[in-house]
């Protein structure tokens, strides 16, 4: 045959077969999902702090190890309230006059996916000490240290934000650890990561491969299939650490604290759902429970958990005294 | 010829298609059903086993049905035993044994009637086979858990199986040969008593002729030889102690522009010091996974890090090493010049410049936003793709310039590659498409065509070359290189988004991706099959060269890389594998055992050819070993923590967990990865050797050469 003869031929064929494909895979469909979506009308656009939090977290290469993107498969909902959609990221167009447009949707989960983050830990003194040493907050991560986001003063001017790190990660330095500007907007961006609720009437796309229901629960009132130190892991330990010690500066202890061991878990429960800031020296506690969506039986045993472990001697709650709780601390709100 | 060729490969191509149209549907019907969790995967890689068992069992079977043909049909005959057929072309020992018998006596033969029996049970057993077969093959559509159990219990059945047929299978033999004895004796008796034999007078006259010898000294007279053209004496006779098997030399080519030779030394030389540089930095990289607290420099960090390592193995190792490789294929296949030394340098400069400062940029934390392989900031990229622009024109005004008349199959893949990757850098960097997930599918397309369009296909066409080089036949057919070659372009063009299957991307896209992936199946088995053909018969020709062991861990992981691919590219193993390491471990099972062992294996091909000097070959041994080793420490364990780490998302347990589980593989990942380096540390010894060989000094040579000066001395 001619084509196998005639260079030209050959690779024109070949040039125009791939490019054939190329336009039905790659470029129609970029084109046609680039205008026919747009953002959500409850979403809004980046703040110029929070887009310059965007650059650091570009810069810093997050995206190697943090996805963001909540799959549409049952096991991702431990990142979102619902899958993500096109429209989620229909708002985002290129960085600048050198960078291109960042979805930054990731291929590696190394690190918990992001999507969700300003709901699932709202707290700028958990992000500034984790950022200063992710070790500082959680003993087995993996994630690189950022001391280079923060300097050290001896004095630190009025209004500087002074991060409380334990002495063991000061790596010998002296002075009080103040975050910069750009961990500030880091937070910042990503404070602003939350899903945004679909219009009215729309209902959530559905997570695919659900896992099947285990059959026949424990006994009414008691949540016996539930492992409470599981969710305590993926709900608290961050914070209150795994020991229940919490971080002297930051975080308070769970070990022996009075509202832990009261009788009456009303204030624990309150604290859980509506989150907590009335202590100065304290970080301030985001609405665990409402943010994660928490159920009443995941709460009791959490609950649970907190007041028997560490040393821990208090009342066992039950589910049903929890359920009736919830119902009253949710009256006043409404 | 072509169509001889064609009905060579014409099964193996059907079967192919067969396989992959059964998966396609398999896989279609499960995004109409989303909710049932079929596990494809899973069922093609227990097809792939199961099919070598059934090739097996199918094998016994004709041989055992073969040898008890053989013993009814000589139950029949041994009652008339043909003499006279056994009687042509005796020795001289048998003439004279016979021409020293006169005697007559006869003799009848028995048989055993056990022989039935046991036929009886065979067929049985060949039946008893072909039911077992749909049983197992319908339940592998249910549960895994009940189809691993249903294999593990499958096992020791076969294993009891090929027992029997083993120990059938000899005892057929045996058989076999006691009714042959027995026929031999027959033969014995009747020629003892001269049965057979009328007439001995054409025997006489057989043994005269067969007794018949030269003395030996018809041509070369009776004196003895002389050396008079030194053959005998100048043969060096002293030997290196022979530690290690040698390898063959290189046959001498025809000497190539010693100004080619510059520059493909240049290119692959620029190639290997990258090559050093990204493994040192990935090996860095790998080595915090386990000490995340290395250090505190900004510009040392995994996130800055992770791109330059990614950036440095693919833009500048491996596209370099084969943009080198192919500066001496491409005209040698055509038998021409090349078009332009100068645009080849200036390719070369360019590329290197886009590292040099693509490296300082991203670790500086000036990156273009987030796509992998699609870090460097697009003024960067642009000198990268005027490179391969400079090296794309030249390629194709050599093969413009050929003495062939045919374009041969290496230019095909060779030339078309390096066209695809700058359209493939232009339209994904180009702006107009990239709003919203606009960017993601550009990504999706990007990375996966630089992978299937650039690295693979430059990298089958330089297998086109070196293969028949270095085995020294031709491919074994052409036919299915050019059915590989138009097929891989159809599927891999559709399959980029499979990076991103369950995502917000359009639900159509990912099942066009997942069934391109499939599709991938045909090129990938027909280029196999090709390569292994073209191997068969020289096999021992691989112990002996230096080269050859890398090609063919390239091939062997040319198919398994691939199938694997194809296998996490469906919905149900992107459950279990998607953004966990066995991404990685997949990634350096094709990046490094396909793509960086072809050219491992080509350098060590050319370099010795270009600069008349051997590397050590204990040295290219230990780099080979270290690589293939290294490879396996780094992919297995990943590929184990990937999965466990994927089960332990699906539970749902914190995310931490899966954290702290993966410690020990990424231990092993970190093993694994040091001798990978160090591999790449002797390659460049090994390369420095062949440039640059170190002078023995020779006494003789030394001595002569002040021998010539004072000649020269004493005539001035």
């Amino acid at each position: 045959m001619d084509i196998f003869n005639d260079h030209k031929k050959l690779f024109t064929a070949s040039v125009v077969l791939f490019s054939i494909l190329m336009i039905f895979v790659a470029i129609f469909p970029a084109i046609e999902n680039q205008t026919n979506n747009a953002p959500l009308p409850d979403s809004k656009p980046l703040t110029d702090d929070e887009m310059a939090g965007k650059l650091v977290y570009i810069s810093e290469g997050c995206v190697g190890c943090h996805s963001q993107q909540v799959r549409n498969v049952d096991m991702d909902k431990t990142w979102g309230s619902r899958p993500n959609i096109a429209a989620d990221y229909a708002g985002i167009t290129r960085t600048s006059f050198l960078q291109n447009t960042a979805t930054l949707m990731g291929t590696e989960r190394t690190g918990p996916d992001l999507t969700n983050i300003g709901v699932r830990q709202p707290s700028l003194d958990w992000h500034l000490l984790h950022l200063f040493n992710p070790r500082a907050v959680v003993q087995q991560s993996i994630m690189p240290a950022h001391p280079w986001l923060f300097d050290f003063k001896e004095k630190p001017n009025d209004g500087d934000i002074i991060v409380n790190v334990p002495a063991e990660f000061l790596q010998g330095k002296t002075g009080k650890v103040v975050a910069s500007e750009r961990v500030l907007q880091l937070v910042t961006y990503l404070q602003s990561l939350k899903q945004v609720k679909l219009p009215d009437g729309t209902p959530d796309p559905e997570f695919l491969y659900k896992k099947e229901k285990k059959a026949a629960e424990g006994g009414a009132g008691e949540a016996e299939g539930l492992d409470g130190a599981a969710l305590y892991a993926a709900n608290c330990q961050s914070c209150h650490q795994q020991n229940g010690e919490g971080l002297k500066g930051a975080f308070p202890p769970l070990k022996g604290s009075k509202i832990v061991l009261d009788e009456n878990p009303e204030i624990m429960l309150s604290i859980i759902m509506q989150g907590y800031n009335a202590r100065e020296e304290y970080g301030v506690m985001p609405a665990v429970g409402t943010n994660n969506k928490l159920t009443p039986e995941e709460i009791t045993a959490i609950m649970n958990h907190e007041r028997t472990s560490w040393g821990n001697t208090g009342r066992k709650v039950t589910t049903d005294e929890i359920k009736k709780l919830m119902e009253t601390l949710k009256k006043p709100a409404q | 010829m072509k169509k001889h060729i064609f009905n060579k490969t014409k099964w193996s191509i059907a079967a192919l298609l067969l396989l992959s149209i059964n998966s396609v549907f398999a896989q279609s019907s499960t995004s109409s059903a989303l909710f049932e969790s079929h596990d494809i995967g899973l069922f093609l890689l227990v097809l792939l086993v199961l099919l070598p068992i059934a090739g097996f069992f199918i094998y016994t079977s004709l041989s055992i049905k073969k040898k008890s043909t053989q013993l009814i049909q000589q139950k029949f005959s041994s009652q008339g035993i043909k003499a006279e057929k056994y009687l042509t072309d005796l020795d001289l020992e048998q003439v004279r044994a016979l021409l020293g018998k006169k005697n007559n006596e006869t003799h009848s033969l028995k048989s055993s009637g056990l022989l039935t029996v046991i036929l009886l049970f065979v067929s049985q057993f060949s039946f008893g086979q072909s039911d077992v077969q749909p049983a197992t093959r319908e339940s592998l559509m249910t549960q895994p858990g009940v189809l691993i159990t249903l294999v593990l219990l499958f096992i020791p059945l076969l294993v009891g199986f090929i027992l029997l047929v083993t120990k059938l299978n000899a005892m057929l033999t045996k058989m076999r040969t006691k009714n042959l004895m027995q026929e031999a004796e027959t033969l014995a008796e009747m020629l003892d008593n001269g049965e057979v034999m009328q007439d001995y007078t054409e025997l006489e006259r057989r043994e005269k002729a067969l007794s018949y010898n030269l003395n030996n000294d018809e041509l070369a007279g009776k004196e003895a030889p002389s050396d008079e053209k030194g053959l005998l004496k100048n043969v060096k006779s002293e030997h290196d102690m022979n530690f290690f098997a040698q390898k063959t030399k290189p046959m001498p080519r025809p000497k190539i522009d010693p100004n080619l030779t510059k520059l493909i030394l240049a290119f692959i030389g620029s190639a290997i010091f990258w090559l050093v540089l990204g493994t040192s930095i990935g090996e860095y990289v790998g080595i915090k996974f386990i000490a995340p607290d290395a250090d505190s420099l900004s510009w040392l960090s995994f996130g800055r890090l992770r791109p330059v390592h990614t950036n440095l193995v693919f833009w500048g190792w491996a596209s370099l090493g084969m943009l080198g490789l192919g500066y001496y294929v491409v005209p040698m296949v055509g038998n021409g010049p090349l078009a332009s030394l100068k645009m080849g340098w200036y390719s070369l400069f360019f590329i290197n410049l886009s590292h040099v400062l693509g490296t300082i940029s991203l670790m500086a934390g000036v990156n273009n936003g987030g796509g992998e392989y699609r870090e460097y900031i697009w003024p960067i990229m642009s000198l990268f793709a005027a490179g391969l622009v400079l090296s794309m024109i030249n390629y194709l005004k050599t093969i413009a310039l050929r003495k062939t008349k045919e374009i041969y199959i290496s230019n095909w893949y060779i030339t078309s590659s390096v066209i695809f990757l700058p359209i493939i850098a232009v339209v994904s960097y180009l702006p107009f498409w990239q709003n919203g997930i606009g960017e993601t599918i550009l990504q999706g397309f990007y990375m996966h065509q630089a992978v299937g369009l650039w690295f693979m296909f430059f990298c089958l066409g330089l297998l086109y070359y070196f293969l028949p080089q270095q085995l020294n036949k031709p491919i074994f057919s052409y036919s299915l290189g050019v059915l590989a070659f138009w097929t891989q372009i159809l599927f891999y063009t559709l399959i980029g988004t499979h990076h991103f299957v369950f995502s917000s991307l359009p639900w159509w896209l990912q099942t066009v991706a997942i069934v391109g992936s499939v599709g991938m199946l045909i090129p990938v088995t027909s280029g196999t099959i090709n390569f292994l053909m073209t191997f068969k018969g020289s096999w021992n020709k691989v112990s002996n060269s230096y080269s050859l062991p890398f090609f063919v861990v390239g091939v062997i992981y040319y198919f398994t890389g691939s199938f694997q691919g194809t296998a996490e590219a469906f919905r149900s193993t992107n459950l279990i594998w998607h953004f966990t390491d066995f991404t990685i471990a997949h990634s350096h099972i094709t990046m490094y055992g396909i793509i960086t062992f072809i050219i491992f294996a080509g350098i060590y091909a050319i370099v010795p050819r270009l600069t008349g000097q051997e590397p050590p070959q204990l040295m290219v041994g230990a780099h080979f070993w270290f690589a293939l080793i290294g490879l396996q420490f780094y992919t297995i364990p990943l590929m184990i923590g990937g999965t466990f780490k994927g089960l332990s998302w699906a539970e749902g347990k914190p995310f931490i967990d899966s954290v702290v589980l993966m410690a020990p593989y990424w231990l092993w990942r970190a093993i694994g990865g040091s001798m990978m380096w160090i591999s790449h540390l002797i390659l460049a010894y090994n390369f420095y050797k062949m440039m640059f060989p170190k002078k023995e000094f020779d006494v003789k040579e030394e001595a002569f050469k002040i021998l010539q000066q004072k000649t020269n001395f004493s005539q001035n």
